[in-house]
């Protein structure tokens, strides 16, 4: 080798593992439940409608993925633990974290993207409007776009039997949107405390942070353990939300554009609260039995919190955009 | 927690578990090569049953999951995995690094691609055919009318999603945090910068198309109506998402194919690459005009003139930047000493036949035009002309380049250069014909044609079992070489090529720049 051996000063060796059983384990548990939740969906929706045998497959491919995520992450923290972790690999993490993130970010970006095409462009067209809504009178007659929408146009022309649709088409307008609609009872609608809740949690966790810098354990440990409380709170609220909605508002997934793209955006980011509280609770579980973090090693915890703060700033947009306006 | 000195592990637990970027690299290259060759089975099944005019030898239902296949296979599996194996393979060593910045992760990011494909292939065999609609799956008839086969097809690109992701994640992090002490970006070779683009890139619209496929699967098993007019959705919101997706898509793969030549040419011109900081922004503006031109694939689908308009000028700008890349590969040549081994002549093809593809891609780009040549095979000529003579080239160029550096044995010349040939000869008998039958109608995905086309088709035919068998002696190239090639053992194979990854021993060794090497501060870019 031409290139000089000598090591420059200052540099830390970067650990790569010598090999690793984590990536077959993950493999194994990601194709058993992609290829089982197949199975069960096609068995629902194509065949006798009862999951069978297949339910297993699912069931035990997702034990086998979440077990491999977790003995990957203590692998991770043991390695942080034993000192073998350079300041670059450290960051070769924090990088990791930011681009996952930013991935998150654009999955919902489709979502969003289309809320707003079908809320600007593709529900007036169907209504009639300009020159791409000529087709109007001949396929939709009658129908007229509102948002939330009064009516699907399956509806508009007469429902399933002057329009059917294969695979699972029928579209049956809500009773009730999930909007604003009662001033004198504001203080019943849930997306309301649902705001607030998250938005504190955000806070609290920051404060959890402070706490956590300055040393003290004890506060770092009871904001955390406030920040837990409220993401289950939400993630309850959201449950009962969704009760509501299928069991008096009418509103389902079968409800039109308007049902999809509210429990598809409200759901991914439900899931999302949903996995950023458990970070967070295993964040807390680690310093409460393991006094793990220092005031300046804690990527575990603020990589969670930088989660958290996204799935807000998720929520943000979505109470602007699903619930207000 | 040995230390690294040793070599790799015995046996197939070597590759499972390995974390060793050589090892991930040659499994990807391996792999693609795989899909490339089942791929280019199904091109073959489409090219024999498009001989001759009338229905000859499949059913039009098969010939139709043949065309899906077709596509699915060569772009997710061997077009995109061969060049993460490239990435793998060489980005460490052009940085100076130990290895990828997330070993373990890399591991997996390979290892989801095996099975996601299995999955994706057994669909041929079940109820209803494999998925039958184009590798674009347009609504509704992938959603209201989907076969159960579908909802595996989903699963799988969800799969290779995740795999995408995280390989890209992990080349991001490792070109940000790994680069050896004085390896600015600005010294970086440009395959590591068309890389580091294409990462983000890859990062950008994976997640979207992820969105488009859950989408479908909501639209075919819960009732939702996304991409059903009937519940106030729209079908072409379809078209919107994929797209947004698929444009981006086709500069993920054509962009690190710039990185291979932007290091070949000027290795065999014995001249530094002409304008290295305009290519890095050529392929930065290249990139963020891709977000920007996705609908230039739906002119005829009723957009508002002024959406017509927006995306024809957008797209006319692309060529700008793409000018200047093909103009400062001309000029590295200009007055080089030129020698013209292997690597050099498919560089030099790729040079050639993608610029024409660039230029039929202008031609597309006219919306009032393009009213005429969509979904004929002009486009089939235009787009098989930057993937297989832009991308595929430029990937059998770099296989040829870094095979000697990879293994300690040099190929035979003659017969990559014979393999050159066949492949150039070839793949211009069977596309560039394309372009007529499309200029006169001859529509794209579809069994059977009109007699007037009969004899372009034939010639067609017979180019892409030319180009297809050339594929071969590749393979028998690149085996023999491992196999029984004649030993290289400088550190420097190729006289005139530049770069840390030549600074190494031949055979790279196991692991490389464990410590980082030290770079001359006064050394220009490679």
């Amino acid at each position: 080798m031409s290139t000089s051996q000598t090591q420059p000063a200052g540099y830390e060796k970067y650990h790569v593992p010598e090999s690793s059983s984590l990536a077959i384990r993950a493999t194994i548990g990601l194709v058993g439940s992609v290829f089982g939740g197949g199975l069960v969906l096609n068995n629902m929706t194509f065949g006798s409608g009862d999951a069978g045998a297949a339910k297993w497959v699912l069931t035990i491919g997702l034990i086998i993925f979440v077990a491999t995520l977790a003995s990957w992450f203590r692998t991770t923290i043991r390695e942080n633990l034993q000192g073998i972790n350079s300041g670059q690999l450290k960051h070769s993490y924090v990088l990791g974290m930011f681009w996952f993130i930013f991935s998150e970010v654009m999955f919902f970006a489709a979502f969003f993207g289309a809320l707003f095409y079908v809320r600007t462009l593709a529900g007036p067209w169907l209504a009639g409007e300009g020159e791409a809504g000529r087709m109007n009178e001949l396929l939709w007659p009658g129908f007229e776009f509102t948002w939330p929408p009064m009516i699907t146009p399956q509806e508009a022309v007469g429902g399933t039997d002057v329009q059917p649709i294969a695979n699972n088409g029928t579209f049956t307008t809500q009773g009730q949107s999930m909007s604003f609609a009662e001033a004198s009872a504001w203080y019943a609608w849930l997306p309301l405390w649902n705001t607030l809740i998250l938005l504190s949690s955000s806070f609290t966790v920051h404060v959890a942070h402070t706490g956590l810098l300055a040393g003290n354990r004890s506060k770092f440990n009871l904001w955390l353990g406030i920040s837990v409380a409220l993401g289950m709170i939400f993630v309850a609220l959201q449950a009962l939300e969704y009760y509501e909605a299928y069991a008096h508002f009418g509103l389902t997934l079968n409800s039109g554009i308007y049902g999809s793209t509210f429990f598809m955006l409200t759901g991914f980011h439900g899931f999302h609260v949903f996995m950023g509280m458990t970070m967070l609770l295993i964040q807390l579980i680690r310093s409460l039995k393991a006094k793990h973090f220092t005031a300046s090693d804690h990527f575990g915890f603020e990589a969670s919190s930088w989660y958290w703060h996204f799935v807000d700033v998720v929520w943000v947009f979505l109470f602007l955009f699903v619930y207000i306006l | 927690m040995g230390d690294h000195s040793h070599g790799p592990a015995k046996g197939l637990s070597r590759w499972l578990f390995t974390t060793n970027h050589k090892d991930i690299g040659t499994m990807y290259l391996w792999f693609s090569f795989a899909m490339f060759i089942l791929g280019g089975a199904f091109a073959m099944i489409i090219r024999a049953e498009l001989f001759q005019p009338g229905m000859q030898l499949v059913e039009p239902g098969f010939f139709n999951q043949m065309t899906t296949l077709h596509g699915l296979v060569m772009v997710f599996g061997a077009i995109m995995p061969s060049f993460v194996g490239l990435a793998n393979w060489m980005i460490p060593m052009m940085i100076g690094a130990p290895d990828m910045a997330l070993p373990r992760m890399n591991n997996w990011s390979f290892w989801i691609l095996p099975p996601g494909f299995l999955m994706l292939a057994s669909t041929l065999f079940m109820e209803g055919g494999a998925p039958a609609f184009g590798w674009t799956f347009y609504a509704p008839l992938s959603t209201t009318y989907a076969a159960p086969s579908v909802t595996f097809f989903i699963f799988a690109i969800h799969a290779l999603g995740i795999s995408s992701i995280m390989g890209s994640i992990n080349i991001i992090a490792t070109v940000m945090n790994m680069r050896a002490p004085g390896m600015t970006y600005m010294k970086m070779p440009l395959f590591v910068w068309t890389w580091l683009i294409t990462a983000f890139l890859l990062v950008a619209v994976m997640p979207v198309l992820a969105g488009a496929v859950t989408m479908m699967l909501m639209d075919i098993h819960f009732g939702t109506s996304f991409f059903s007019a009937a519940g106030g959705g729209d079908p072409v919101l379809f078209q919107h998402i994929f797209w947004f997706f698929g444009h981006p898509e086709v500069y993920i793969i054509i962009l690190p194919a710039f990185g291979v030549v932007s290091q070949i040419i000027p290795a065999f011109s014995r001249k530094p690459l002409f304008g290295y900081a305009s290519m890095v922004y050529a392929t930065a503006a290249i990139a963020f005009l891709s977000f920007i031109v996705w609908a230039h694939h739906m002119y005829t689908v009723g957009m508002p003139v002024a959406g017509e308009l927006f995306f024809m000028y957008a797209t006319m700008l692309i060529a700008v930047p793409t000018g200047v890349k093909v103009f400062n590969w001309v000029t590295t040549m200009w007055q080089g000493a030129l020698s013209f081994e292997t690597p050099m002549l498919f560089s030099i093809g790729f040079l050639v036949l993608f610029t024409i593809g660039g230029f039929t891609g202008l031609m597309l780009s006219i919306a009032p035009a393009d009213f005429q040549y969509h979904d004929t095979y002009f486009v089939v000529a235009h787009f098989h002309y930057v993937m297989v003579a832009g991308a595929v080239f430029s990937m059998t160029a770099a296989v040829y380049y870094w095979l000697p550096k990879w293994t300690g044995k040099m190929y035979n010349e003659s017969m990559g250069k014979i393999h050159f040939w066949i492949s150039f000869v070839g793949f211009n008998i069977a596309f560039f014909p394309q372009h007529f039958v499309g200029l006169a109608g001859m529509p794209r995905r579809i069994p059977d044609y009109a007699l007037q086309f009969a004899d372009f088709n034939m010639m067609s035919s017979i180019g892409a079992f030319i180009y297809g068998a050339s594929q071969i002696l590749f393979l028998y190239n690149v085996v023999a070489t491992i196999v029984g090639g004649k030993t290289v053992s400088d550190e420097k194979v190729w006289d005139g090529a530049e770069g840390l990854e030549w600074t190494v021993a031949t055979p790279a060794p196991y692991h490389t720049f464990e410590v980082p090497p030290k770079i001359d501060p006064a050394h220009a870019h490679s």
